[in-house]
């Protein structure tokens, strides 16, 4: 029982580390960028909650679909003012750059008087509420986070396989000169890449924030869900669940049976055996070059 | 503006190309022999560790700038030369003796990192290095008999040939002749055919190896060599401060010394050291504005991050040569004066290169 009861909590923190690696493997997948500011949004859409539930008084139920479509289009604007202009130029300066819009980011909701170095608890109306399952536990944080992404899982798997747009997504994905060649607006869904990116890190941020709390360093998670896409593959969609699943579960159990500290190091073993066994993580794509 | 005929390969290689650069040095080294004596106590320190930073910025261009491979956990290696330095004067051994230890145990766990280099390209590699600096950070802090965990470690001054270096001149000048020293070894390491392995490792790897290159070994030479660099910059910063605790190396310091090399200029050596000017001076910088501005943003705690970042940002979109770059241009708008030329400098438009298939 001790171990199932281990094994659904890990499940849940996996959820969330999957929910940000998702955000990395959408962008990488679009655009080959790694983005490092991935947890910042994250923690950016927590705070974008907060400010609507607390301040504007939103209810929880427009609260939520408001944040996530106004990180969204953050997202869409940080590409087209910040990412966009340097296309093209070597990984390393993306990562840096995005390293910086972390930092911008952090340093602004920090600067925020009276809020922003405060730690706040978002006021969700499925607080509080344990379920018993037999003699499993589960808070209904954690079963709001495990039905919340799989719905996302199930909504962006219809984007992708039926409509139009997903299509031309993972064409231009796959070769982008060739989707440019049959009319794909390569540049334009980037834009949309990196909103949806976003999008997802907000539902990241809102579903952890009733677990952790809402606080301007809480982006530091995103460096966790690192692990979570290289395990997945980085540009594996589903991977990069599975592999937040991996790295939730491995983290949990290791907090238990294993001695102190290893948790903290878990995901980071676990990433450099992958690298070292599976490169390209459990559902990476293997492309060889043909000369 | 002075053209240079070169019509040998001796008068290629040198170091000093003419006069000019032979006097310009010569006077910054006078400058930097005789700072001590007109430069204040708080100011020395701050210079002492601009040469720290500069030596272990010498490492991460090697590796960064040169070879093309960055490294996210480059703070673990600074850790490792410090807590190795700080063991084994500890112990008692000699200054330069437990030196050459910590450079040479960080070079082997370099070597270590390097491994998965092999293997692994860009993005992963990042990973891999920054999964790395993790664990090494992790360890520092539950290995208590070795490094004191959390609550730290403390370090002597250095005794050099028995001479105790209790002094901040002193140890000043000591920080000071390992950095010309570690400069020299970039520099000719820079122009000997290893150094243009790197390079050509860094331009394309398909088109290194095609020339006889052997990946892997320069590779991990590189790794090596920067965690070397970094180990000695380490051991000096165990014994500038006198006492280290893991918190010091941890991943937001290995993005510090990534962000120092990007914004000096990557891949050059100059670049290592104005972006260790540019690391020191920043706080200073900041403080000094913060009475300019109004009480609630100038005293936040978000100020600093927020400063780098704008400055990072836009290093990368309108300067992705760093200082350097900006010195370049300066430079050569004073050289060519009434002819310069506006698009001089224009990046070049490239097409996104698939990174899947390097």
């Amino acid at each position: 029982m001790q171990f199932l009861q281990l094994l659904v909590s890990g499940i849940s923190q996996g959820c969330i580390y999957g929910l940000i690696a998702l955000g990395f493997v959408l962008i990488y997948k679009a655009t080959e960028a790694v983005s490092f500011a991935q947890g910042e949004l994250m923690m950016l859409g927590a705070f974008c909650g907060l400010a609507l539930m607390t301040v504007l008084g939103f209810p929880f139920w427009l609260a939520v679909p408001a944040t996530i479509v106004a990180i969204g289009l953050f997202g869409v604007v940080l590409e087209r003012l910040v990412i966009r202009p340097i296309l093209g130029q070597p990984v390393f300066s993306i990562v840096m750059l995005t390293i910086g819009v972390g930092y911008v980011l952090r340093g602004l909701v920090t600067m925020i008087p009276g809020i922003g170095t405060e730690t706040h608890a978002l006021p969700v109306p499925y607080k509080d509420m344990p379920l018993r399952m037999g003699e499993l536990v589960l808070s209904a944080e954690q079963v709001v986070v495990i039905g919340a992404t799989a719905v996302l899982c199930l909504l962006l798997f219809a984007l992708f396989r039926y409509s139009k747009l997903g299509v031309a997504m993972q064409a231009s994905s796959q070769n982008q000169l060739a989707a440019y060649y049959m009319g794909i607006p390569v540049q334009r869904l980037n834009g949309l890449a990196w909103g949806l990116a976003a999008a997802v890190a907000a539902v990241a941020g809102l579903l952890l924030a009733p677990i952790t709390f809402v606080h301007a360093n809480m982006g530091f998670i995103g460096l966790k869900a690192f692990p979570a896409a290289v395990v997945g593959g980085f540009s594996s969609l589903p991977g990069a669940i599975v592999g937040g699943l991996v790295i939730g579960m491995v983290e949990s159990l290791s907090g238990f049976y294993l001695p102190e500290g290893v948790k903290d190091v878990a995901p980071y073993l676990v990433v450099l055996i992958m690298l070292m066994v599976r490169p390209n993580g459990l559902f990476g794509e293997r492309l060889s070059k043909k000369v | 503006m002075r053209f240079l005929f070169k019509t040998s390969y001796a008068q290629d290689l040198r170091l000093a190309k003419h006069g000019g650069h032979l006097f310009w040095y010569g006077l910054l080294g006078v400058a930097l022999l005789s700072a001590p004596w007109f430069t204040p106590e708080y100011w020395l320190a701050q210079l002492t560790f601009v040469l720290i930073y500069a030596i272990v910025g010498l490492g991460l261009m090697l590796l960064a700038g040169y070879t093309g491979l960055f490294s996210l956990g480059h703070a673990a290696f600074l850790g490792v030369g410090a807590y190795t330095q700080a063991v084994l004067t500890g112990m008692g051994w000699p200054f330069f003796l437990s030196l050459a230890c910590a450079a040479s145990i960080s070079a082997a766990v370099g070597v270590v990192v390097g491994l998965p280099a092999m293997r692994v390209k860009g993005i992963y590699l990042g990973m891999a290095t920054l999964a790395f600096g993790f664990i090494v950070e992790e360890g520092f802090a539950r290995w208590e008999s070795v490094t004191g965990g959390n609550s730290g470690k403390t370090v002597s001054m250095p005794e050099v040939f028995g001479v105790p270096l209790d002094s901040a001149m002193a140890f000043y000048f000591l920080c000071l002749a390992i950095t010309v020293v570690c400069t020299l070894v970039i520099l000719n390491l820079l122009r000997s055919p290893t150094g243009r392995a790197f390079v050509a490792i860094r331009d394309s790897e398909i088109s290194a190896q095609s020339m006889g290159i052997h990946l892997a070994y320069y590779k991990t030479l590189s790794f090596a060599l920067s965690a070397a660099f970094a180990g000695i910059g380490g051991a000096l910063y165990a014994h500038k401060l006198q006492f280290i605790s893991p918190d010091q190396f941890s991943i937001l310091q290995s993005i510090d010394l990534l962000l120092m090399i990007v914004i000096g200029g990557l891949g050059s050596v100059h670049g290592a050291f104005l972006g260790a000017i540019f690391l020191i001076s920043m706080p200073q910088l900041i403080s000094l504005g913060k009475d300019w501005l109004p009480d609630s943003v100038g005293q936040s705690p978000g100020l600093q991050g927020l400063v780098y970042g704008v400055v990072l940002i836009s290093f990368v979109l309108f300067e992705p040569m760093g200082l350097y770059g900006r010195w370049l241009k300066v430079r050569t708008w004073l050289q060519m004066f009434p002819f310069y030329r506006q698009g001089m400098f224009k990046r070049q438009k490239s097409f996104q290169k698939s990174d899947r298939l390097k």
